[in-house]
């Protein structure tokens, strides 16, 4: 069984009399556990198609499956990081990262326990007391994926999550990400326009053009587990890098 | 995480932590007791006490009406229909505006209405409420609740509809529901809206309520003021003044603690 598949996809957004269409029949499968890396420039629909994929908007036209079903809405075990911050500001980071499980009816004890352990996991043992407000951009950005993963998603689909982020942190937040997903059977959909994140972290770079047309679907055939910092010296990476540089064009 | 600001004793004496402020309040003392001291020497030499008044003769005002019980009296009934006119306006603003303001398409239908509503000045109202309600403390005390009705109703609803779509979608992907919506996005999100509305009505319960008394009534501050005018009491109208800014400073001082308690948390700006 597939993790999504994804058959004839369009999405047009009504403006006055016209339509602005956003993706024109995309055609996308991603299979189970795989860490899957969407790369494009700005505009080709890569929000639209994650947005999609999320069941936060319905598509025009074609069809979307999850694990088989069809896609009609916001599903719990569909994790979503949005490449805006979404911490809800009157909550500190404890109970905004409580907020999946609160929502799921748990127990105040249980889910402040998990949050707790999250909070530890993403590196921000300190700060659970803190509004969102008071943090910066890369500590919101952690709390926003220990609220992810605190719903214990199958699925995880992050929109650029690291794009506002410096470079080093951008680094560092990768490494995390590779190591939380490593060896936990979750399947991953990533949206990025930065080659070089996008070899560092998949199994697979499908390259998107313009609506949404599929320009290449490559194989990233680099051994795991990987370092961000090391594999992006490796004569493969460069050899990756280049390739996709070539589709992007 | 090592980056990042860090928190250091600064050294800084109180002079250069408060001499600002200090400086400050130095000089609004000096200004005011020279305009009291200006005002006592000008009034009765160059200036007409009959039509200016004077501290002096304020003072001595202030310290009859406290003895025989008119300050009180009076005071104690305006503050009541401020605070009803307030709690009734505020109470039923916030709760029509949480029922409408959601439901998007009857707020456009109703917006234009309530703004012309809202345009109409509450003075020209307070003939009509004559009419109906009578010259007793509930036409004052309606008065300062349509006042401050508006002001909660428009910005409790701008706070509504200013709530970030984006956290509305955060909720619905975590599986909530319209109502985990409601009241763990839209509730907390426009409370900022709400408070606001309530710090802006506030002073204006108190205009509401003066105003009703000035126009019709026999007991109050707004009373006191146009009573003392008529029979040319200059002092008398001045003593009401300083009572009632003394109202508006203290009401003005519950809208500071409103405000610092609505500071908590700041709407996230990335």
């Amino acid at each position: 069984m597939t993790a999504f598949e994804v058959r004839g996809v369009a999405k047009r957004f009504p403006k006055g009399a016209d339509d602005i269409v956003a993706l024109r029949d995309v055609d996308l499968t991603v299979e189970p556990g795989e860490f899957l890396v969407l790369l494009g420039r700005s505009g080709c629909g890569k929000s639209t198609l994650l947005n999609l994929l999320a069941g936060l908007t319905r598509p025009s036209g074609g069809s979307i499956r999850h694990r088989g079903r069809p896609v009609t809405g916001p599903r719990t075990e569909v994790g979503y990081l949005t490449q805006q911050d979404t911490l809800m500001p009157w909550r500190d980071v404890t109970r905004n990262v409580e907020m999946p499980r609160e929502l799921r009816g748990e127990g105040r004890r249980e889910r402040r326990a998990a949050a707790l352990a999250l909070i530890e996991r993403v590196g921000l043992r300190g700060f659970e007391k803190h509004y969102p407000r008071e943090l910066s951009g890369g500590m919101r950005r952690r709390a926003s994926l220990a609220r992810m993963l605190a719903g214990d998603p199958e699925t995880l689909l992050l929109d650029e999550p690291f794009g506002a982020l410096d470079a080093q942190l951008r680094t560092e937040l990768q490494g995390e990400l590779l190591r939380l997903w490593q060896g936990s059977g979750r399947t991953v959909v990533f949206v990025t326009h930065d080659i070089q994140e996008a070899v560092t972290l998949a199994d697979r770079v499908v390259v998107l053009g313009p609506l949404g047309r599929i320009v290449l679907d490559l194989p990233i055939d680099l051994p795991r587990p990987r370092d961000p910092e090391d594999v992006r010296v490796d004569a493969r990476f460069v050899e990756l890098h280049r390739r996709l540089a070539e589709a992007l064009r | 995480m090592s980056t990042g600001p860090v928190r250091e004793r600064s050294g800084r004496g109180f002079r250069a932590r408060h001499g600002r402020t200090a400086t400050v309040w130095a000089w609004r003392a000096i200004l005011l007791v020279a305009f009291l001291v200006a005002w006592q020497v000008l009034s009765g030499r160059v200036l007409d006490p009959q039509y200016v008044s004077s501290p002096d003769g304020i003072v001595t005002r202030l310290g009859d009406w406290l003895a025989d019980g008119t300050l009180a009296t009076n005071t104690w009934i305006t503050v009541q229909e401020i605070v009803l006119g307030f709690l009734l306006g505020a109470g039923a603003a916030a709760l029509i505006a949480y029922v409408i303001a959601p439901l998007r398409i009857v707020w456009d239908v109703l917006d234009p209405l309530v703004m012309a509503l809202y345009s109409i000045p509450k003075v020209a109202l307070a003939p009509l409420f004559i009419v109906w309600f009578g010259i007793g403390t509930s036409m004052k005390v309606l008065l300062a609740a349509v006042t401050v009705f508006f002001l909660v109703f428009l910005n409790t609803a701008a706070g509504i509809h200013d709530v970030d779509p984006a956290l509305v979608d955060a909720v619905r992907l975590m599986g909530g529901r319209r109502r985990d919506i409601a009241l763990k996005v839209i509730l907390p999100a426009s409370l900022t809206g709400l408070l606001t509305g309530l710090r802006v009505a506030i002073p204006y319960a108190l205009i509401g309520a003066v105003i009703g008394e000035l126009v019709a009534s026999n007991r109050g501050l707004g009373y006191l003021i146009s009573d003392s005018s008529a029979t040319f009491d200059t002092d008398g109208v001045f003593a009401t003044l300083v009572v009632l800014s003394l109202v508006a400073a203290a009401l003005n001082a519950l809208v500071t603690l409103l405000g610092r308690r609505a500071n908590r948390w700041k709407p996230l700006t990335t």
